[in-house]
């Protein structure tokens, strides 16, 4: 595969901060790439640069080898964090507003339709919940047929049924080989939808790679995670890693049956025991020391 | 280029007509004005008399006449007489006397009221010795010459609010960030807003003309053709300046400041509801930079003087060259975001 956008040492300062500090890499053409991070964390920031919204302080940005430029305009899509849309247009008119913009485009009763958009045409585009005006904006993202579609944290406020049915738009359109970037701070979410990701925080990337392969490199255990009241011996007399939360306790350990054994053996109850591997959040908190902030 | 032109221009129409209320009140507002200070400047609505003296020098010799010694009235010099007749008949002025004369002169407007109050104060000062005049030709009544006044007005509001609060607004909230992440450009957008913009006061101010004249029946001596050139490059010229109000401003109170502060020395200065005859000199070439004053000029030369295009190419050709220059300083400027 190529390199389809190509980030080298991009640099966003305002007064007093620096917003992304130096980050590079590559996005594969129809691949889905994901940054992940806080809020704060310059996602946002660098995701815009890379779209021509913003200027960069320095650094350099690569659409097929190009700078950015008039291609790039009518090959990418974009969906904001928040977007206002004309006043008083219905969801159908909104449509045909942006679909005006583009000499070559996506069939609009196509792209209606696999928007789920059918049944709101004529509704006033500021009368949508929020999940319907996402699948709004995604829609209006795609009137080009993008070749690159940028989303901007586009699942933020949805309910959990909402995102899920976002997820399942998305992996329709990664099956159509769109090279999709995607900005999240639900690491969910990227595991599932990213094929690479890059974790961002205070405006750096402090790891980059397939989310199985960054878990792998960084983590070995599994997690056993037992109810706190069951949990009813001395941490320090365990041979593994606790770390004790509100209402349970999380003991990393590299065996599975060896640890039921031992707990079994010191009178623990393993009847509500839970175990789940490593995943993204454990890697945030694991490369920040800190818990991930929404 | 011209689809994306006509995309924008198609949506921004639909979201100004689905807005009742503002569509309701640019209707409602002239109509409401034309009639309502057509009654009130019929009657005794003023106080002050503005009455011309016909002489060469510009300071008025008040031991003239004794006439030019009464309070509340504002005397003012002119020098040519058919010019003078010409502005008594557009109720420009109240009253032109020529105290010089021998016996003296004075002239009236038929159909003024403040005319036949001014002879009646001639008669009590005692100054008999006056000749009486009228204006020859067919005299302009007040809601004539108030007319262009009120629908100008209309149009200048709805130029620069309909455009510049409109752009502020998107840009606060971000619609023109999203308009920038596709293929419009700057210059197609501005041009969008001023069709947009243009297309529909010019049929609004349309109706609002045909509306009144049906129920005021006022006077329109002139090229409906010139009225039409003049009024489209008013209205350009007032959307160029609404425009270079919100090239780069996020905020609509700020907007809004600007635009009123644009705004009310038109609608004062611009020769709307009253002739600035008299005033001084400054306030005259001031007012007659101003793209409405311009406007209005031209309007009632042709509407009331049965003027042609070619004897308001003055104006004409200088609304025009405000508007290439604004629109040009505007595209500058412009931006889609906040710096």
């Amino acid at each position: 595969m190529s390199a389809v956008l190509e980030v080298h040492n991009l640099v966003k300062e305002y007064p007093g901060v620096t917003a992304v500090a130096g980050i590079s890499f590559s996005v594969e053409e129809g691949s889905c790439f994901g940054m992940l991070g806080p809020n704060g964390a310059g996602k946002t920031t660098a995701v815009e640069i890379m779209e021509g919204i913003q200027s960069a302080s320095s650094g350099e940005i690569l659409y097929r080898g190009k700078p950015i430029g008039a291609d790039f305009r009518n090959e990418a899509g974009m969906q904001f964090q928040s977007t206002a849309l004309q006043d008083h247009l219905t969801v159908r008119e909104s449509l045909q507003l942006f679909r005006g913009f583009y000499k070559h485009g996506a069939d609009l009763d196509e792209l209606i339709e696999s928007c789920s958009l059918e049944q709101l045409l004529s509704r006033d585009n500021r009368k949508l919940s929020g999940g319907q005006r996402q699948r709004l904006l995604l829609a209006i993202a795609l009137v080009n047929d993008p070749k690159i579609l940028f989303l901007d944290e586009p699942t933020t406020g949805l309910d959990p049924q909402a995102r899920r049915n976002f997820w399942d738009l998305i992996e329709k359109i990664k099956k159509r080989r769109t090279t999709v970037l995607l900005t999240t701070h639900y690491m969910d979410e990227a595991y599932i939808l990213c094929d690479t990701i890059a974790i961002m925080d205070h405006g750096k990337i402090i790891a980059h790679g397939s989310p199985e392969s960054l878990l792998k490199e960084h983590f070995s255990d599994v997690i056993i995670e037992l109810p706190r009241e069951d949990f009813t011996v001395s941490p320090t007399s365990l041979p593994w890693t606790v770390h004790e939360k509100i209402d349970s306790v999380e003991i990393s350990v590299a065996s599975v049956s060896e640890t039921l054994a031992k707990l079994l053996e010191l009178g623990v109850s393993i009847d509500r025991i839970k175990i789940r591997p490593r995943n993204l959040e454990d890697l945030f908190l694991e490369l920040t020391g800190t818990e991930l902030r929404a | 280029m011209i689809a994306r032109i006509l995309a924008i221009l198609h949506a921004r129409n639909i979201e100004f007509l689905r807005d009742r209320s503002a569509l309701g009140w640019n209707i409602l507002l002239p109509v409401l004005l034309v009639v309502g200070m057509g009654v009130i400047f019929s009657g005794d609505g003023r106080s002050m008399f503005k009455v011309a003296v016909l002489q060469q020098s510009q300071g008025i010799d008040l031991t003239a006449h004794r006439f030019l010694q009464t309070r509340f009235i504002d005397f003012y010099a002119v020098g040519d007489l058919d010019d003078a007749l010409a502005k008594l008949s557009r109720h420009q002025m109240d009253m032109l006397i020529s105290p010089a004369d021998q016996p003296p002169q004075y002239w009236v407007n038929e159909s003024s009221p403040k005319g036949y109050m001014l002879e009646k104060l001639i008669a009590g000062t005692g100054s008999s010795d006056f000749i009486r005049g009228t204006v020859s030709g067919s005299a302009v009544r007040y809601v004539d010459w108030l007319l262009p006044g009120i629908l100008g007005m209309n149009m200048m509001f709805s130029c620069l609010f309909g455009v510049g609060y409109v752009v502020v607004r998107y840009r606060k909230n971000g619609f023109l960030k999203r308009l920038k992440a596709t293929p419009l450009t700057p210059f197609e957008f501005l041009t969008a807003q001023v069709l947009s913009r243009l297309v529909l006061i010019m049929g609004l101010t349309a109706m609002v003309f045909a509306g009144t004249s049906y129920l005021i029946d006022f006077k329109m001596s002139g090229s409906y053709l010139a009225l039409f050139v003049v009024a489209t490059l008013g209205a350009t010229c007032l959307i160029s300046t609404g425009l270079l109000v919100a090239v780069r401003t996020a905020s609509e109170e700020l907007a809004g400041g600007l635009l009123n502060m644009i705004s009310w020395p038109m609608m004062l200065l611009s020769g709307v509801w009253f002739s600035l005859e008299g005033t001084p000199q400054y306030v005259q070439d001031i007012a007659g930079l101003f793209p409405l004053t311009l406007l209005l000029d031209a309007a009632r030369h042709i509407m009331l003087d049965g003027a042609g295009l070619a004897e308001v190419m003055p104006q004409v050709t200088q609304l025009a060259a405000m508007t290439i220059v604004l629109l040009a300083i505007g595209a500058w400027l412009f931006r889609w975001q906040e710096d």
